[in-house]
């Protein structure tokens, strides 16, 4: 089988101490939607921060495109071309929207016009409040300003961590609904989600984490359908 | 006529001072808030270099005095200003590389970093004292008054007079064009957003590629430049002295608290807030007073609040006031 895009692969480590990933593995395709999902306290977010490179692993490796990038910190991942968007504190508050994007797009000396301009048509809302403090949007408005943000450095991957935490059923599906169209883009999406079936509707591959190992790992119809998982995790 | 005497007396001994020491204050205080934001610790040093800072600027005078070199009318000490920039702004970053970036790697508590910058504040001082001594140092040059009181008589025929020394108008004009130009830097420029960046947001920042180092260093120069100009700027208006340098941590940083910490708006309006208020509270109001007041109520008394020996005394109710009512000031600042 050929490798994956990006596979973290047997990654066991933790925040020193005990270990909170125990030869745990994720992997995601070009151009694909891969969901880490789990119930709580399983590793969702350590597993993703693990691939990301702020977690120190004690074994395994993170491989991007074949290259090893283990040791590298999260900033020299941004720079080889993965773009993360953290659950919390995701934008600068006190910057315009346009000021958060430029932010995004710090690393690049070439010109983002037309990066922006993209950002601006996957999420409309933004061009309309692009002068306005990021701060004072709404939480799903926030997140599109974060994703816009990680946008702006024009990843491979986008590492997304609980993006519709807090905001609402609407607001949730029309996130999912940009998050595909950017997978289409051809950029590879590694997700963590704790509404479990709409993210593995949308997922091509699934993960279900349990106590920081891969319990069940299927294409994401294949888990809906599996009556274990249903059961043990999606309620009925 | 009553009307504008009174008011002719009030900027003259009121409104002018208070212009001229606000704007001293505002860019003091904006150094305080820029190192607050960015570095994340109220720096108390922040007197002391400045004093460090004008020694050094007067240094550069009287050589530049000695090698014959005048701008008259303006003062030699504004061509010195360069020569006290490159020093402060050398012995910050060392400062920086020796004292605090340690504490930045071990992400200690601010409160430690107070305590260093505390360190900081008396060892500066000691080199300040060594080169200047603890007595008073005048280094103002050039011409003394942009216009005197009897120009000013001459001119409007007013029986009260106003003046405006060379130094109060170099103070008013040098601040106002170092704020357009440090906002022009925060909104419009690369470096300056990614400050603002960097105070907003730290790991967000860094996840986007901005440097830690690298803003730190920014933030330890424009502090250099700014507390320079405002130390320079106060000695040439009050003449140099250690001592007063050191006192004057607490209307700064008064001022900082007061328009919000880590706002550079709020620094500014909090310095001309506490300006205004300690030359409001000890002034003596009676000279004005018999102008407005009609014939046979003039006051007895100097009709003063406070002795002027009492104006740290106003600054301090301010802070007080302020942190028990609205500890993030004026602006919404981050609370101490």
């Amino acid at each position: 089988m050929a490798e994956p895009f990006l596979i973290g692969d047997a990654m066991t480590g933790g925040y020193g101490g005990a270990d909170i990933l125990h030869d745990c593995t994720i992997a995601v395709e070009k151009g694909q939607i891969a969901v880490i999902v789990g119930p709580n306290g399983a590793g969702k977010s350590t597993a993703m921060k693990a691939v990301f490179g702020m977690l120190k692993l004690r074994m395994g490796a993170v491989r991007l495109e074949g290259e090893d990038i283990t040791a590298l910190t999260p900033q020299a991942r941004v720079a080889k071309g993965m773009g993360f968007v953290p659950q919390t504190s995701n934008i600068f508050p006190s910057m315009t929207v346009e000021e958060n994007l430029e932010m995004g797009a710090f690393i690049r000396r070439d010109d983002i016009a037309a990066t922006m301009e993209q950002v601006y048509t996957l999420f409309p809302i933004l061009r309309d409040k692009r002068g306005q403090a990021a701060g004072e949007l709404s939480g799903g408005q926030r997140q599109q300003v974060a994703v816009g943000r990680a946008l702006m450095t024009q990843p491979k991957v986008l590492m997304l961590d609980e993006p519709t935490a807090g905001v609402s059923p609407i607001v949730m599906d029309e996130l999912f609904d940009r998050i595909i169209e950017i997978a289409r883009t051809g950029i590879s999406i590694l997700m963590v989600e704790q509404n479990a079936r709409q993210a593995l509707e949308i997922a091509d591959k699934g993960y279900v984490l349990v106590q920081g190992a891969n319990r069940y790992t299927d294409t994401g119809q294949a888990l809906l359908a599996d009556p274990d998982v249903r059961k043990s995790f999606l309620g009925g | 006529m009553e009307f504008l005497n009174a008011l002719v007396s009030l900027s003259n001994f009121m409104l002018i001072p208070a212009l001229a020491y606000g704007s001293q204050l505002a860019l003091g205080a904006l150094g305080i808030t820029l190192i607050y934001s960015i570095l994340r610790f109220a720096h108390f040093a922040h007197g002391d270099t400045m004093a460090l800072g004008t020694a050094a600027v007067i240094g550069g005078t009287f050589a530049l005095q000695g090698a014959g070199v005048s701008i008259a009318p303006l003062p030699t000490a504004l061509l010195a200003v360069p020569i006290g920039v490159v020093a402060m702004v050398l012995y910050l970053l060392a400062a920086d590389r020796l004292v605090y970036r340690y504490y930045r790697r071990v992400r200690a508590k601010p409160m430690i970093f107070v305590m260093a910058s505390l360190g900081v504040m008396f060892v500066t001082n000691g080199i300040t004292r060594l080169f200047m001594g603890v007595g008073e140092t005048r280094f103002e040059d050039g011409a003394r008054f942009v216009f005197s009181v009897r120009d000013f008589r001459a001119f409007t025929g007013l029986s009260e007079g106003l003046a405006l020394r060379n130094a109060q108008a170099i103070t008013i004009v040098t601040a106002l064009i170092v704020m357009v130009a440090l906002f022009w830097f925060l909104n419009r420029t690369r470096a300056g957003k990614s400050m603002r960046a960097y105070s907003d947001n730290e790991d967000l920042a860094l996840l986007s590629g901005i440097n830690p180092e690298r803003v730190v260093t920014i933030t330890w120069v424009i502090t250099g430049i700014l507390l320079v100009l405002a130390g320079t700027l106060y000695g040439l208006d009050k003449g140099f002295r250690a001592f007063n340098y050191f006192q004057l941590l607490l209307p700064m940083f008064a001022a900082a608290i007061l328009g919000g910490l880590g706002n550079p708006l709020g620094a500014i309006v909090g310095a001309y807030v506490v300006a205004f208020a300690e030359m409001g509270v000890t002034f003596a109001w009676r000279r004005v007073a018999s102008y407005l007041l009609p014939d046979g109520f003039e006051p007895s008394g100097m009709v003063q609040l406070l002795p002027v020996d009492y104006k740290f005394a106003v600054t301090f109710m301010i802070l007080v006031i302020v942190l028990l009512f609205r500890p993030t000031g004026i602006f919404k600042g981050k609370v101490l």
